[in-house]
């Protein structure tokens, strides 16, 4: 495959990144997405839209976030980091981008400030969302909250479970967190409960996807509104070290913190970029949730992309200690930029997540979500790769207060 | 050459009737069971069968198709042996059309070239494929009109006049027109609503309309059938197959008897309504 003059440019207007993306969804939807497509469109080109997403961001969500230069990581790191080929240092300088500073506790907030200020252009009373780990549910119920639309949040009846405190928090909010039990009861079951709702309610509702995937244009809008973490990064970099960054780490479930803080790098060939995906039980388990390294291209939930599935087409269930990372594909941008080589993804196991998960608490008073927890155990093993002057920017896209009772219980602590 | 499709609405049109239209999940709650309740549906009634192809995320569809999926697929079920399922089936019947309906990912992964080989050598007749909208008519449509099988494409409340053109386009042996906004089984359908809209996609095709989603009893059917080509009944008969399960899902000698009575009864409210004044 040839690589294009910009890999800035997708999708096409028929919502795809090379053979990926596109819009597979029912004639019933097929409106209604044509529908948001022009909304999104004008709005896009529409100054006190932005103005309003501007002011949202800064004085609501508490933008911009931090770029946190993480000394005691980065030493920890670098005292276990043996010498390079030429005897020089190694240990790669690691800055977190904090957006689990954000109001509601992760880079959610971001993209559903965005769609919501859209519904309301479009006259729309009532959203709906999927949520895995209950970030995006939490983010969606807060907005709706803030402007009083119904909220209805589908949530797999196995993510309720672990997640308790984010359901309640969805509660509290005012909205209604509807258990899923059909198939797998994750987050993929949630999304098909979701379209199903959709299907059924076309006049009034206003589907909020929490990530870069599904029927085009939400790869493209998703990450539109992402993008801030990738734009101010760059900002704040070029103030902190008068340069880019030479890597991105960051965590991929559905794939949209990552996509936010890589977008406005892809141009930029000096700067690697790294996506992980979650290894669950490891790769050759078959129990994980990394659909790049084990699935293969195929079509589910509105878009082409890769996916975990058997030899019959038939979706696999994807399993990770994170339930935001649990979902068995992947935003179909990130299929593209995996296949023409732009980006690297890599795994991290459900231990490795647990491990860095309490090293960065306990190095950095930060406690982070178990979804970049993987980002952080795989940015443990590349600093050490790398010269002390490499600049590495991690995106730490959550908090863990959410995976607090879930970890005490993994570490045989009652709380 | 007419196709077996076009052959049987013809043939309904001449006795002044609606086309029964019956769907059951292939592999549902076993292979032998389903092949069983497949090769009765006819002599109970019904004209064309639409052959669910089991997938795990069904999004269009409501809990009793969910469910018949996933006891076809615990059973077994998959896209090779629904067509095994069809063989077998025109082994003895020549004339009763064979509709595949499903979603997209089990036929992608068989490979779009080398499934309408052997779906058309195999004896299906035509393809209703939930979610490939026209604006993706080049991964299956086109292929599949070339190779000679019919696409239905599904028209909904949501489809307006403007779009309706595209939708109908390439769309061959019959527009299934979706009564409700929402999934199969849910709603029950407005006969008066039901019947302007099929009027409004008569005005923009020579096909037949049929029309399904959430028709379930055999004076529903009748009410859809004063004002369409055809009714579409599916979750109703699964509900039906599922009534005769024992505990662990499994096929009992009710099962077939209880599929076919129903069938028997829809079939008999269809033909007992005489189409109104056609067009």
């Amino acid at each position: 495959m040839n690589a294009p003059n910009s890999f800035r440019t997708g999708p096409d207007e028929n919502g795809h990144f090379g053979i990926f993306g596109g819009r597979f969804v029912a004639e019933t939807l097929m409106p209604l997405i044509l529908d948001l497509e022009a909304a999104y469109n004008e709005a896009k080109a529409d100054p006190a839209y932005k103005a309003e997403m501007d002011a949202g961001l800064k004085h609501y969500v508490g933008r911009p976030s931090p770029l946190y230069f993480a000394e005691r990581l980065t030493e920890h790191l670098r005292e276990g980091a043996g010498p390079g080929k030429n005897g020089e240092k190694l240990g790669a300088k690691i800055y977190f981008k904090r957006e689990e500073l954000n109001h509601t506790g992760s880079h959610k907030v971001n993209n559903v400030l965005g769609q919501i200020l859209l519904a309301r252009r479009m006259g729309k009373k009532r959203i709906i969302a999927e949520t895995g780990a209950g970030q995006h549910g939490v983010a969606t119920a807060t907005l709706c909250a803030r402007y009083g639309l119904e909220c209805v949040v589908y949530m797999g009846a196995v993510d309720v479970a672990r997640q308790a405190p984010n359901v309640f928090r969805m509660k509290m909010l005012g909205a209604t967190v509807v258990p899923v039990q059909s198939g797998a009861r994750t987050l993929k079951d949630a999304m098909n409960e979701a379209l199903r709702d959709w299907v059924t309610n076309v006049h009034d509702t206003f589907y909020c996807i929490g990530t870069v995937a599904g029927p085009h244009p939400y790869p493209a809008m998703v990450r539109d509104f992402q993008s801030v973490i990738g734009v101010e990064t760059r900002t704040q970099m070029l103030e902190a070290e008068g340069r880019l960054p030479d890597s991105l780490v960051a965590c991929i479930g559905g794939g949209s913190n990552a996509m936010g803080l890589f977008h406005p790098f892809l141009d930029d060939p000096s700067v690697k970029i790294y996506g992980v995906e979650a290894a669950g039980h490891g790769i050759p388990t078959g129990e994980h949730a990394a659909s790049l390294t084990g699935g293969r291209p195929g079509v589910l939930h509105g878009n082409r992309t890769y996916l975990l599935m058997d030899d019959d087409g038939q979706i696999a269930e994807a399993h990770s200690i994170s339930a935001g990372l649990d979902y068995p594909g992947i935003g179909p941008e990130h299929s593209w930029l995996h296949d023409i080589g732009r980006a690297t993804y890599i795994s991290a196991t459900d231990a490795e997540a647990l491990e860095a998960f309490q090293l960065v608490a306990k190095l950095e008073g930060i406690i982070p979500a178990l979804e970049p927890a993987h980002a952080l155990a795989k940015v443990a093993e590349l600093a050490p790769t790398f010269p002390q002057d490499h600049l590495m920017v991690v995106n730490l896209s959550g908090r863990g207060d959410k995976d607090i009772p879930q970890v005490a219980e993994i570490l045989g602590t009652r709380i | 050459m007419s196709t077996r499709i076009e052959t049987r609405f013809a043939a309904c049109a001449t006795e002044g009737r609606a086309a029964l239209v019956t769907f059951i999940t292939a592999g549902d709650p076993d292979f032998e069971t389903s092949l069983a309740l497949l090769k009765a549906l006819p002599a109970a009634g019904a004209d064309v069968i639409e052959l669910g192809v089991p997938f795990t995320d069904p999004m269009a569809d409501g809990p009793a198709i969910q469910a018949a999926g996933l006891r076809a697929l615990k059973a077994g079920q998959t896209l090779r042996k629904t067509l095994d399922m069809v063989r077998a089936f025109r082994q003895g019947d020549a004339a009763t059309p064979i509709v595949l309906m499903g979603y997209y990912n089990p036929i992608y992964i068989y490979g779009v070239d080398r499934f309408l080989v052997d779906a058309k050598s195999a004896g299906v007749d035509g393809l209703i494929v939930v979610d490939l909208p026209p604006e993706e008519d080049n991964e299956l449509c086109l292929p599949a009109l070339l190779a000679g099988l019919d696409f239905i494409r599904l028209a909904t409340p949501t489809t307006d006049d403007k779009r309706l053109p595209a939708v109908l386009a390439n769309t061959a042996g019959f527009v299934y027109y979706v009564s409700i906004t929402g999934i199969t089984g849910s709603a029950t359908p407005d006969p008066n609503l039901v019947g302007q809209a099929v009027s409004r996609i008569k005005r923009h095709t020579a096909l037949p309309v049929a029309v399904g989603f959430g028709v379930k009893t055999p004076e529903q059917a009748a009410a859809i059938a004063a004002g369409a080509d055809g009714v579409v009944v599916g979750s109703a008969l699964i509900d039906a197959l599922r009534a005769t399960l024992d505990a662990e899902d499994r096929a009992t000698p009710a099962t077939v008897p209880a599929v076919t009575r129903l069938v028997s009864q829809l079939s008999e409210a269809v033909r007992g309504v005489r189409r109104q004044a056609a067009e």
